[in-house]
């Protein structure tokens, strides 16, 4: 079995490496200290299980696994309190929250071989993130992967949000990036008093709005800063009235 | 006319009287003084009164009489309608002053709740303190002199965190050299990317500050710069003396592509900019700077 332990601390790192030691069935093949590290190692190799820890530089754990199209089965190793650790306590195969002793580490592992088979476990890391409300800290970013780069796109830099078959399109004024999440993800994600969902399709930024036409009968469409139409439809339009006060 | 002008007065009266017990009331067992005013007000109300009838109406001799003889009658309901008065201002201003009084006494209690809470946080450091214990876990197999010094940093450190926990001021050699062992603990964990710098001027080594002003400001340093960048971290923290004021400065690297600190409290230094104020009760104590990649906070420290 092979595994990629990712921390950024090496001596938390080393620890996890010694407890494996008496696992001689289990191959560490790759050691990483940030997400950016992990996703690469992670693609590569196609582990049959990663070490995880959250806080991390630049990415955090979670923000980590989002950029993955197959997320393997993970175990987090954290400092994390155990609140902030409930939410995908029955996703993860285990979390171990530091300083963990070997026993509890073996009984990670022991769950892991015993109970886990590996197609089961990308559907559960799947769910563990659909789970979470979001991943970011105090949803001020969001991690997107533009071919092999990963691109960090803080909330105050996004124009608009489009549907895109089983993406978002999300605009800047650096170009557009594609994420894997659903509309109404980020619609619950982003704060109400700066984006509405105008559309089943679209969520704009309240201040990019320069005028909003009528068109067709019960339709409206508004027009953005970069001079890009967007349609808005009859509930959208009347959450746009209440964002703006009207 | 004669009822115009009575009642017009009086209702004067009663005002006065009302807006006099708004901002001035007599201590609780002097309610007696309320009844002279009364009096008092009264005798003016109806000689007022009775002066300006007389002149307005001069000819009219029996109706001269008829106000002369009337005067007791009119004194007493004076009396009575502006002792009322009195009566319910003073019961509604005293529940007035009540409520505000418990407002305000609800509100300083959640500040100091807050405060302690705050406190309690910045003490015990959770993340900080797990993670430590787990690279002494790391260390103890195979280094074990190396975790034996780390135990005793982490105690040291502890212990003057607990010591400093009754608020008065310390040396700034002392609270540097407290920082220090927080630093020297995060080396241990970060040493592969994180180098520190303390530097002072030799006669700001005396100066005063408060304990556990600078713990939060480093500790978000460091968090900014090693969870914002990947290169090596440089934390920076130098004091000087300008004037009559210490002056501390705390540079570390972020990136500002995809970090916006907030101008004025930076990463989250809303709780020492509020400690601040509550010291010295001065805004204008602490200050950031984002530089292109450096980002500085400056506190300064009257004396």
């Amino acid at each position: 079995m092979r595994v990629i332990i990712i921390d950024d601390e090496p001596l938390a790192r080393m620890v996890v490496k010694d407890y494996l030691s008496s696992f001689p069935q289990i191959e560490i093949l790759q050691e990483c200290s940030d997400g950016f590290e992990g996703v690469k190692a992670i693609g590569q190799h196609k582990p049959d299980l990663i070490f995880l820890d959250i806080q991390m530089p630049k990415i955090n754990g979670f923000e980590m696994l989002e950029l993955l199209d197959e997320p393997p089965p993970v175990i987090f190793t954290t400092a994390f309190d155990e609140y902030a650790i409930r939410a995908f306590e029955e996703h993860a195969v285990d979390y171990l929250l530091k300083p963990f002793s070997k026993q509890r580490f073996d009984k990670a592992i022991t769950k892991f071989l015993d109970q886990y088979q590996a197609t089961e476990s990308v559907q559960n890391t799947k769910q563990l993130l659909d789970s979470l409300p979001s991943s970011s800290p105090k949803n001020e970013r969001v991690v997107v992967k533009t071919g092999t780069k990963i691109k960090i796109i803080p909330i105050n830099d996004i124009l608009y949000l489009e549907a895109d078959d089983d993406y978002v399109k999300i605009h800047t004024h650096e170009g557009s990036f594609l994420k894997n999440k659903t509309m109404a993800y980020f619609e619950q994600m982003l704060d109400p008093n700066q984006f509405t969902r105008v559309h089943r399709s679209h969520i704009i930024r309240i201040q990019e709005i320069t005028r909003i036409d009528p068109y067709e009968k019960e339709n409206h469409i508004a027009i953005l800063k970069s001079g890009m139409k967007v349609p808005v439809s009859k509930s959208g339009y009347a959450k746009l009235k209440q964002s703006l006060g009207l | 006319m004669d009822s115009i002008i009575s009642i017009a007065l009086l209702f004067a009266s009663s005002l006065m009287i009302s807006n006099t017990l708004k901002y001035y009331r007599p201590e609780e067992n002097k309610y007696s003084n309320i009844l002279i005013w009364c009096f008092l007000v009264s005798g003016v109300w109806l000689l007022v009164t009775h002066y300006l009838l007389n002149f307005l109406i001069r000819e009219d001799a029996f109706y001269a009489e008829f106000l002369y003889k009337s005067l007791p009658v009119r004194f007493s309901i004076g009396f009575l309608l502006i002792c009322v008065m009195a009566l319910i201002s003073v019961l509604l201003y005293t529940q007035m002053d009540q409520k505000e009084m418990e407002a305000r006494k609800a509100e300083s209690e959640k500040l100091a709740r807050d405060a302690e809470l705050y406190n309690l946080r910045q003490q015990l450091q959770p993340h900080f303190l797990f993670n430590s214990l787990n690279s002494i876990t790391a260390l103890i197999g195979s280094r074990p002199d190396e975790a034996r010094k780390m135990i005793h940093q982490l105690s040291d450190f502890l212990r003057g965190t607990l010591k400093k926990e009754d608020q008065q001021p310390v040396s700034l050699q002392e609270e540097l050299e407290h920082l220090q062992l927080y630093l020297d603990i995060e080396m241990v964990r970060f040493g592969h990317r994180l180098s520190t710098e303390i530097s002072a001027d030799e006669q700001c080594s005396q100066m005063k500050i408060p304990p556990m002003l600078l713990q939060p400001i480093v500790e978000n340093a460091i968090k900014f710069g090693l969870y914002d960048t990947t290169g090596i971290v440089s934390i920076k923290i130098k004091a000087k003396c300008v004037k009559n004021e210490l002056h501390v400065q705390v540079e570390n690297p972020y990136d500002p592509q995809t970090t916006r600190p907030n101008k004025g409290t930076g990463f989250g230094l809303s709780g020492v900019k509020r400690r601040l104020h509550l010291l010295f009760g001065s805004t204008d104590l602490l200050e950031t700077i984002a530089d292109s990649h450096i980002f500085t906070t400056i506190v300064k420290i009257p004396q």
